[in-house]
């Protein structure tokens, strides 16, 4: 008899979960997730960090001090296995003031209590030497090697593919409306898809996990809306080599320099508290984005123009009650596990808190795990024609043409890069096409034009390989179509 | 240097990149020349963004009659045909190499495969982009709705999809203007244009457009922010004041599903800049001299690319000189090396090209005032020479021409001035 699971939330937590859960022989994993693709919540706008684990106070936040650590050495892992793009460049957390270096000192003494390897404080040349383009001011700083970046959305992603491919059942578009208990044990989700049973309910919600764990009569937390701003620039616009923080403050890690897996340099974010029911606030504001540029500013003086921006965006961290992650099965609930809470370095720990959940289900609720004889850690990271040689290019365009004809201009994704694309989103259940999608696994509409050649043309991919009429396609999923009709649909009368 | 042997190899006198009306008038005059051209352009179709311009206002120089933009695209596509020159679609150009001055060589791709196209000279033609939402500060959601005008054209004129039905457009120059038409003629109601500087940025006969459609034009305003769940719902629109400072309190929404950029263009040079060539950051094209030379030996530019052109005719223009510039280039290995007359930007001169001049040809130079001005002359001090209009403004590129033995009595610099007549 297999024990059916279900996780709410295909964010980086519940797909890391996904994965690892994946693994087992007795477990029946079903992935539930309210938006048409995964990665859409609290995962898809971050600083995309893989922190150092350094910042925690184990005190104060002993599961975010554990966690992030922990999650930070399987990523390095992960990475590889899931073919996750990556970079491992370090952070720098600097210094301009003579006070700073106490912060500094307790950084360092904070990191060596979490296990942290390979700190120190750099000055002088050395400092230079890592960050040319740092500013003058700064007079020493805290070289932390192993911080690195992902791509955050692609993680998901990966995550999700490489857990279908090895049995998860993932449901799309499905909103848990209800959770059912009886006797104290829960049963089931209740979905605007139907009852989808269950003897263990993972709540990895993100910014609603309050919301799910209120439907299992809980609620002991609450979780509140936390929006940082971002700008991203242009990919000729020289940034950083490595993650620049500012000395942190009680209230914040600081506006970050530096420059993404993609290329891009970016600045944010900074901190902004929202009441807990604007949970759906994701929009940018001109104070936020002001902030931003002048933290940027006090370590990266030299900022290009305003016209190399080439995207701002905003996120949303779940700040809960107390500060600390979530992460534990509920006793007055049987087998409701709740993974709430989890704010930044959630990214960082999602690997972390996978295992642990993993943990839980075998010492909590005494579900004995069982490996599989076959389980496949890989998955192969679908082509990106920029990445390949001419040589390579060529081949590949000689097996198919679709390669050789590139859509995305500005970032040369090819036809074929997006037919995978949509393979791929069909092969995790997407049922809803949209350009979003194609772009975070292609990249295409995300370089110096923004979509404003591309995103025709990938409209025209999607309705063919859908079978759809080209203006129902979407943007970010239903409400967001490109279009109302075709051409002569007012002229007509039709009510579009 | 090394050809790469893995992938096939083809060689030219010239090869051109874009297939616009520059690429094509580039490529049409290469040919005549007796040079061995190749034309790619990654489009399945020649004309660049003509094909999607259904309106007419094309070719009055040029072809000396008004036409739309696909039939002046497919007049000089029908040229090429007739002359045999060599092109190909779907090909995009990857990446450009230069090892030498008659050595250069263009990686593209095909669905046919990747190639290496050796040539001597290479004329770069790409035309431009358009600038986006983000880039002009717009702040809010990032919701579906928000179209920079030349996609909302693709979208229906190329593809027949309707974007929306309540439209707030911004900027006033003649994109936006006939964009602000084209949605009024399919039904859709066009509550506002709004214009950043405190004048229409478009041609007369395009802003009597607003009139004919009774669309409100909202001058000295900036749209600041976008909100809507989905899709655009309103958007916030601003006052400014005479140094495009917001005026608070003047805010108000406008209630609208979509939002369409047309807020100028940028040359697409990314290609050239990572092989070094320099670039005016006042035109946003690469610095040439007057054979549309850039500053890497043998590879020369026009159309959009050089500088944004507001008629196609130029544009034309400034093909056939790339490639009689390419001829000279190829017969007598370079342009030769000369004290070049530097061109200067005096009073209310926002942009020029070309930049340097050789005096032993005339030319035609291509300028942009800053701020608009009645009766003006346009002077070049250095050689008296004086041009009197009535009108200038910014979105009018005003074409000076100077003789030959004008350059000539020119010292070092030439300084090209708009100033009260
Ligand atoms: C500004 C900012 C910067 C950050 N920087 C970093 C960083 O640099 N490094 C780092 O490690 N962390 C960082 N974080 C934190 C990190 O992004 C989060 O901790 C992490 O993404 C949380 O993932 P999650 O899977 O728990 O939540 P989510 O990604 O939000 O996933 C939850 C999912 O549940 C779905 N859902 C919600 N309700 C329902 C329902 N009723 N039915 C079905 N599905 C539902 C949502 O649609 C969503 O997809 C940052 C966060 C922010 C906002
Ligand atoms: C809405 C609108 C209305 C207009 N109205 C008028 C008008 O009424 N009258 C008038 O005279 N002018 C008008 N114009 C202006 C005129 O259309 C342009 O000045 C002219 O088309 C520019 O030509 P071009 O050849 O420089 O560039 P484009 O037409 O943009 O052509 C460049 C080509 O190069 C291709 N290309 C770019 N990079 C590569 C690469 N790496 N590899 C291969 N191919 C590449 C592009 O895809 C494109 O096909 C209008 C323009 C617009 C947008």
């Amino acid at each position: 008899m297999k024990t059916r699971v279900a996780i709410i939330g295909a964010g980086i937590s519940g797909a890391s979960i996904a994965r690892v859960l994946s693994r087992y022989e007795n477990l029946e994993v079903h992935l539930i997730e309210k938006a048409p693709d995964v990665g859409w919540g609290v995962s898809k706008a971050n600083t995309a960090l893989i922190h150092g684990g350094y910042d925690d106070d184990p005190e104060k936040y002993p599961v975010r001090a554990r966690l992030c650590i922990r999650g930070n050495r399987i990523w390095h892992q992960w990475v590889k296995e899931l073919q996750i793009a990556h970079v491992w460049n370090g952070a720098l957390i600097v210094a301009t003031k003579e006070e700073d270096f106490d912060e500094l000192e307790k950084l360092l003494e904070r990191g060596r209590k979490n296990g942290v390897p390979e700190m120190r404080i750099v000055e002088g040349d050395e400092l230079f030497h890592l960050e040319p383009g740092l500013t003058k001011e700064a007079i020493g700083a805290l070289w932390v090697p192993i911080v690195g970046q992902i791509a955050p959305i692609p993680a998901v992603i990966a995550l999700v593919e490489n857990a279908v491919a090895n049995g998860v059942k993932t449901h799309l578009e499905t909103e848990v409306t209800g959770i059912k208990v009886e006797n104290g044990e829960v049963k089931g989700v209740e979905t605007n898809n139907g009852f989808i049973e269950a003897d263990i309910v993972i709540n990895a919600a993100g910014l609603y996990a309050d919301k799910i764990a209120r439907m299992a009569g809980i609620d002991y937390f609450e979780i509140h809306p936390r929006k940082g701003e971002y700008y991203l620039f242009d990919d000729d616009v020289p940034g950083p080599r490595r993650v620049l923080f500012p000395t942190p403050t009680p209230v914040s890690k600081g506006i970050v320099v530096t420059t993404e897996v993609s290329g891009h340099m970016m600045i944010g974010p900074n901190a902004q508290d929202l009441p807990p029911e604007e949970k759906e606030d994701f929009a940018t504001t001109e104070e936020g984005l002001r902030e931003v540029w002048e933290g940027a500013r006090k370590l990266w003086p030299n900022l290009p123009p305003k016209s190399k921006v080439i995207r701002t965006f905003a996120g949303l961290r779940p700040e809960p009650t107390g500060g600390d992650f979530i992460i534990k099965a509920e006793e007055e609930v049987q087998g409701f596990i709740n993974v709430a809470g989890i704010r930044s370095p959630g990214l960082t720990s999602a690997p972390a808190i996978a295992y642990e959940v993993a943990e839980i289900i075998q010492r909590d609720l005494g579900v004995k795990l069982v490996e599989k004889e076959r389980w496949n850690p890989y998955r192969k990271e679908i082509t990106h024609f920029f990445m390949l040689p001419p040589e390579k290019a060529n081949e590949m365009v000689k097996r198919n043409p679709a390669y050789g004809k590139i859509v995305c201009r500005c970032n040369h994704v090819s036809e074929g890069d997006i037919l995978e694309a949509i393979e791929r989103m069909k092969f995790i259940g997407v049922k809803t096409p949209s350009v979003d999608s194609v772009k975070f696994r292609t990249k295409a509409t995300t370089g110096t034009c923004q979509g404003s050649f591309c995103r025709p043309r990938i409209v025209q991919l999607l309705a063919r390989e859908y079978g759809v009429e080209p203006w129902k396609i979407t943007l970010k999923g239903r409400g967001s179509e490109i279009g109302i009709g075709d051409v002569k649909a007012l002229l007509r009368g039709d009510e579009a | 240097m090394e050809p790469m042997p893995q992938i096939p190899m083809l060689s030219y006198d010239v090869v051109v990149i874009g297939g616009g009306p520059a690429g094509m008038a580039a490529a049409v005059k290469a040919k005549e020349l007796g040079l061995n051209v190749l034309l790619l352009d990654e489009n399945d179709y020649l004309g660049g963004i003509l094909p999607q311009c259904i309106h007419p206002g094309f070719g009055l120089h040029y072809f000396k009659e008004e036409l739309t933009g696909p039939e002046f695209a497919s007049r000089l596509a029908r040229r090429m045909v007739e002359l045999g020159v060599e092109y190909r679609t779907s090909s995009r150009v990857l990446e450009i190499r230069n090892y030498s001055d008659l050595e250069k060589v263009v990686i593209f791709t095909s669905p046919a495969g990747v190639y290496q196209a050796w040539a001597k000279a290479i004329i770069y033609a790409a035309g431009a982009r358009e600038r986006h939402a983000f880039e002009i500060g717009i702040v809010g959601d990032r919701v579906a709705g928000i179209y920079t005008a030349g996609e909302a054209q693709t979208l229906m004129d190329v593809y027949g999809i309707l974007p929306g039905k309540e439209i707030v457009i911004v900027g006033s120059g003649d994109v936006g203007l006939i964009m602000a038409r084209r949605f009024a003629l399919e039904g859709a109601k066009v509550k506002a244009v709004v214009e950043l500087m405190p004048y229409p940025g478009g041609l007369a006969r395009n802003v009597m457009i607003l009139k004919d459609f009774n669309i409100p034009l909202y001058l000295s305003h900036k749209v600041v922010e976008v909100r809507g769940r989905g899709r655009v719902q309103r958007v916030k629109v601003v006052k400014v004041d005479e140094n495009f400072n917001e005026v608070p309190g003047s805010e108000f929404w406008i209630e609208a599903d979509t939002l369409v950029i047309s807020a100028g263009l940028v040359p697409s040079v990314k290609k050239l800049k990572k092989i070094g060539v320099e670039i005016d950051p006042a035109t946003g094209g690469p610095i040439v001299n007057d054979r549309l030379e850039t500053s890497v030996p043998g590879i020369f530019v026009a159309g959009n690319s050089l500088l944004i052109n507001d008629l196609v005719d130029y544009v034309a223009e400034q093909g056939e000189l790339a490639a009689e510039a390419a001829k000279e280039f190829i017969d007598k290995g370079g342009i030769e090396s000369r004290n070049w007359v530097k061109v200067e930007k005096g009073e209310n001169v926002r942009l020029i090209a070309p930049h340097y001049l050789s005096g032993d040809r005339d030319v035609h130079l291509y300028l942009r005032v800053a701020r608009p001005m009645e009766d003006v002359e346009v002077r070049v001090p250095e050689i008296g020479k004086r041009l009197r209009l009535p009108v200038v403004k910014p979105a009018e590129m005003i074409r000076l021409k100077l003789k030959a033995e004008e350059i000539q009595k020119a010292g070092e610099k030439l300084t090209v001035e708009v100033v009260g007549a």
